[in-house]
């Protein structure tokens, strides 16, 4: 077939365009001892006697210094253990840190791979022309800011400051967003949003008026019953969770697993249900009509707290578990007897909101339907239910006003997603290109710390606007594929070699971490908070850097709640104690923050704007014959696609496999560890093969794949070609009318035995 | 003094956190591994089952490693922990055939080298590092001989098994089921 054929036209007439992807390896003779550096670099002995050699002898005697993690946002404090000739050893957590205990997970403890990453960006690159080339050449820092200064300036004057979109993850957002808003606009998107926890961070604010947060202010330690559907804790490494997960199973708790696959979390679970997917709604709506029609629900809770119980007890009249049944496929026995557990555990009963719930574009509705039975369980603000978390606030170094942008994305929305409180990627990346005769509104982009190529799964779109777009700066440790496309590319340092703003945790207890430089910047790297302060110095916004150093700002932030720079290089982590109860305090009434102080089982705000107040199970397009539900997740030795070039972490999963029931393998013929390409229903075919994995944890008719790997860009030694991208497979998205997150579960794949690219070129 | 490890594959979520933690304790290089998580799956959809164990060196009571090491390079410590002594080691292999749990491998500097229990960190009273750092506290490590000890008391309480008893080395990884 011509498919392949076509990619590569369509390739070749890519290359042509203004902005070609280049190849950071592919460099000009100036860069000579980049690519021998990496060239060397195989699992071959010559690397190991230089890691050897990095991590010492064993009997050093070891300095530590505070950190919090950065491989994955859950942020663990702990120390990094340096030699005395400047290595670090390892890094182990500080037991003074409620989110991890003393105990890092496994990307917490590999994260000095990331810091003796031999392929991490070293210096400024800037995009130029060579032999009617492009590519790029090495900048010294001045130079790179000086351009991007004057780019920026150019464009501020040209389209005005609200041009320039800021993509960010992470810490280096902090420092960005504040030199963004400073030089005038509030185009600030982060893909945790639209692509992530939107959706439920919206269903449960328009239930209970607040979210659950980050890290989640779930009482899984003191919980009886923890139900997750689609949420796979244990293959995601949320550490407090995981531990807390750990203490349930020793207390005895009653664990339910909705999930289509056997997931670590359903193997643990007393009741496993193998729900067949994108019909999850349909079972929350049951467990909802059990518990209101066979008199389960928290009756004084309800009454106390909640609205709108009869507008939901007329809604819910017809869905009973044998309605739900024929949907689901799960037994109408197993819906009761689950709903009677969390029943008899309530309130000391979770239903985990979940963390990446852009599923099938309905997504504020099912994480609505799971905060409705939450409530009418009564857990929020109970103990071993969702508790009310409480932080410290640091106050701001001061700096001058920022200036009032004329529009924001908020501008963009045109009335749609009126529910979207945070700027929806793929909104902000529409708007980068020219539309319906329009010029585009965003000309220029800042990307920090998110690889947005495998994050946001919207390939046209984002090829036009890298096309339209003035101007493009990467911000990033890695040469992750984004900075394939970038004018400017400023290489950060990892987190081990910088300062950054005070970890300040609002969860049981209000707690602030620390973290500092462990080891000096590896080559021409440098810390975001310097990258933004120099580029706002450029941009003549000197007064909102007012500081030499960030230690001056930490220490005067941290003198403001009574603790120092000095302090907390000695603790790393401080503990304070907790002013109000985590808990509703009985016979006091307890004000939600929605409009009317209650939770809303009928969403008024909803209705409003036009939208079902209260969830309905809408039916989902199925995969055709020999076509399979693509499923994709986690696995606990990464975080996303940004781990999958760490040499300690390559070494625990350096790729990922399909995984496929042996009944669909027998019809393929697949042997074990076969290797296959991956077709989607639009077409598309995986860049590279994956490994075939036989096992009966997964369903009939769904694949399974972990998230983040396939990487394509060659500068990545350790992390290209292996496995497949499930982003490139998700040429279907379904965007959640309410808040614009992008439903990525409502993609078929099916299976190509035979190298496909081979075929069409001989 | 008898040192032994129980592993609660009921908690085992298989993250490999010990593994890396072994590494970097160890200096273990990278592309080997002392430690390591294996799966096994029962049953088919959707009745179907799994099992996540972190493995190790089971420092066997009677272990055939030892027995064959032409010289003594591989030995016993105190608590039966069973050590490589590095430049005693010739590297010939026999120890790495003998192991029924494939628990030792040819490091690139010539020696076989294995999960020691962490010893340096046990004889400063602190447990090994993979149980240390255990997200999820399913390891236990102990002495059997000390009534008191944590580890006496899950093995007290839970159903364990061994790895391999068939192979009749006595080995002390203890698996809560």
């Amino acid at each position: 077939m011509c498919i392949s054929k076509y990619l590569i036209a369509k390739l070749k007439c890519y290359m042509k365009t203004r902005r070609d992807f280049i190849k950071i390896s592919a460099l000009g003779a100036g860069t000579l001892a980049l690519g021998a550096g990496i060239s060397r670099y195989t699992f071959g002995s010559t690397v190991l006697d230089d890691l050897l050699a990095m991590t010492g002898g064993g009997k050093e005697k070891l300095h530590r210094y505070p950190t919090y993690c950065e491989v994955c946002f859950w942020k663990c404090a702990g120390w990094a253990h340096v030699t005395e000739d400047g290595n670090i050893k390892k890094i182990t957590g500080n037991y003074d840190d409620p989110q991890c205990n003393g105990k890092l997970c496994p990307r917490g403890t590999g994260g000095v791979g990331m810091y003796n990453d031999p392929d991490r960006l070293k210096t400024p690159l800037l995009r130029v022309i060579k032999d009617g080339k492009q590519t790029y050449r090495e900048a010294s820092w001045d130079e790179a800011l000086d351009f991007v200064a004057t780019k920026m300036s150019d464009m501020k004057a040209k389209y005005g400051p609200e041009s320039m979109a800021l993509f960010m993850h992470g810490s280096p957002a902090n420092y960005l967003t504040h030199l963004m808003k400073a030089y005038g606009t509030g185009n600030m998107a982060a893909p945790s949003f639209a692509q992530c926890r939107g959706a439920r961070d919206v269903g449960f604010e328009a239930t209970f008026g607040e979210s659950v947060s980050s890290p989640e202010v779930t009482d899984i330690r003191d919980t009886r019953c923890l139900v997750l559907i689609g949420s796979h804790i244990g293959e995601n490494m949320h550490n407090g969770q995981v531990q807390e997960m750990s203490q349930a199973i020793d207390n005895g708790a009653v664990i339910i697993t909705v999930d289509p696959r056997l997931s670590t979390a359903a193997s643990k679970s007393k009741y496993w249900l193998p729900i067949k997917p994108s019909t999850d709604i349909a079972l929350l709506l049951a467990w909802i009509h059990v518990l209101i029609y066979d008199d389960l629900y928290n009756k004084e809770y309800v009454a106390a707290n909640a609205e709108g119980l009869e507008e939901l007890k007329a809604h819910v009249v017809s869905f009973t578990p044998e309605w739900a049944y024929g949907i689901t496929t799960l037994k109408p026995d197993l819906i009761r007897s689950t709903a009677r557990e969390m029943a008899n555990a309530a309130p000391s009963t979770i239903i985990h909101p979940g963390r990446h719930t852009a599923w099938y574009g309905d997504d504020v509705q099912r994480t609505r339907a799971i905060a409705i039975l939450n409530a009418l369980l009564g857990s929020w603000g109970n103990r071993g239910g969702i508790f009310f978390k409480e932080g410290i606030k640091i106050p701001e170094f001061p700096h001058p006003e920022y200036p009032k942008p004329a529009w924001t994305w908020k501008d963009l929305l045109n009335g749609n997603y009126p529910l979207a409180n945070e700027a929806p990627t793929n909104l902000v990346i529409e708007a980068s290109s020219p539309a319906g005769g329009q010029e585009a509104k965003i000309k220029g982009w800042v990307v920090a710390g998110t690889n947005l190529v495998s994050t946001v799964p919207l390939k046209e779109q984002f090829k036009k606007a890298l096309q339209s777009l003035d101007l493009l700066i990467v911000v990033d440790t890695m040469p992750m594929e984004i900075t394939g496309y970038a004018d400017v590319v400023l290489p950060e340092c990892t987190y081990l070699e910088r300062y950054d703003d005070i970890r300040t945790t609002a969860h049981r207890e209000p707690t602030l971490g620390l973290r500092m430089p462990a080891v000096d910047p590896k080559n021409q790297t440098k810390p975001a908070w310097w990258i933004a302060k120099q580029l706002g110095e450029r941009l003549g916004l000197a007064a909102f850097f007012n500081y030499k150093e960030y230690t001056e700002v930490l220490d005067w932030q941290l003198k403001q709640v009574g603790s120092s720079l000095a302090e907390m290089q000695r603790i790393g982590v401080k503990k304070i104690a907790r002013k109000t109860s985590p808990y509703i305090e009985p016979g006091t009434p307890h004000i939600f923050k929605t409009a009317s102080g209650k939770i809303q089982l009928f969403s008024h705000e909803l209705a409003a704007a036009g939208f079902d107040p209260m969830p309905l199970f809408t039916k989902h397009p199925e995969p055709e014959e020999g076509f399979y539900r693509l499923i994709y997740g986690r696995a606990p030795m990464h975080t996303f696609s940004r781990t999958a070039n760490n040499p300690n972490l390559v070494a625990l999963m350096p790729e990922n496999s399909v995984w496929v029931n042996p009944q669909v393998a027998g019809i393929w013929g697949f042997k074990k560890d076969q290797y296959v390409w991956l077709k989607n229903q639009d077409g598309e075919i995986s860049k590279f093969p994956v490994k075939v994995r036989l096992t009966e944890r997964i369903r009939w008719d769904s694949v399974y794949i972990v998230h983040g790997f396939g990487h394509h860009h060659k500068p990545l030694h350790l992390a290209y070609g292996r496995g497949a991208n499930d982003t490139e497979m998700i040429t279907n998205v379904m965007i959640d009318p309410i808040m614009g997150g992008t439903g990525m579960r409502g993609n078929f794949i099916t299976f190509i035995k035979d190298d496909p690219r081979k075929e069409t070129e001989s | 003094m008898r040192y032994a490890m129980a592993i609660d594959t009921r908690k085992c979520v298989g993250c490999s956190d010990c593994v890396v933690a072994c590494q970097t304790e160890n200096n273990v290089p990278i592309g080997f591994c002392r430690d390591w998580v294996s799966e096994t799956v029962d049953g088919t959809y959707p009745n179907v089952s799994i099992e996540l164990r972190s493995e190790r060196c089971n420092h066997c009571d009677n272990s055939p490693c030892v027995r064959c090491c032409p010289t003594g390079a591989s030995h016993f410590e105190d608590g039966g922990i069973v050590l490589v002594t590095h430049n005693k080691c010739i590297g010939c292999g026999a120890c790495i055939e003998s192991c029924p749990y494939e628990a030792r491998y040819s490091h690139p500097d010539g020696y076989v080298d294995k999960c020691t229990f962490c010893i340096h960190r046990v004889r400063k009273g602190e447990k090994p590092a993979c149980v240390s750092v255990c997200p999820t506290s399913c390891m236990y490590f102990g002495d059997l001989e000390d009534p008191n000890s944590e580890i006496v008391n899950v093995l007290k309480n839970r159903k364990f098994k061994a790895l391999a008893p068939e192979a009749g080395t006595k080995p002390q990884i203890f698996y809560l089921v």
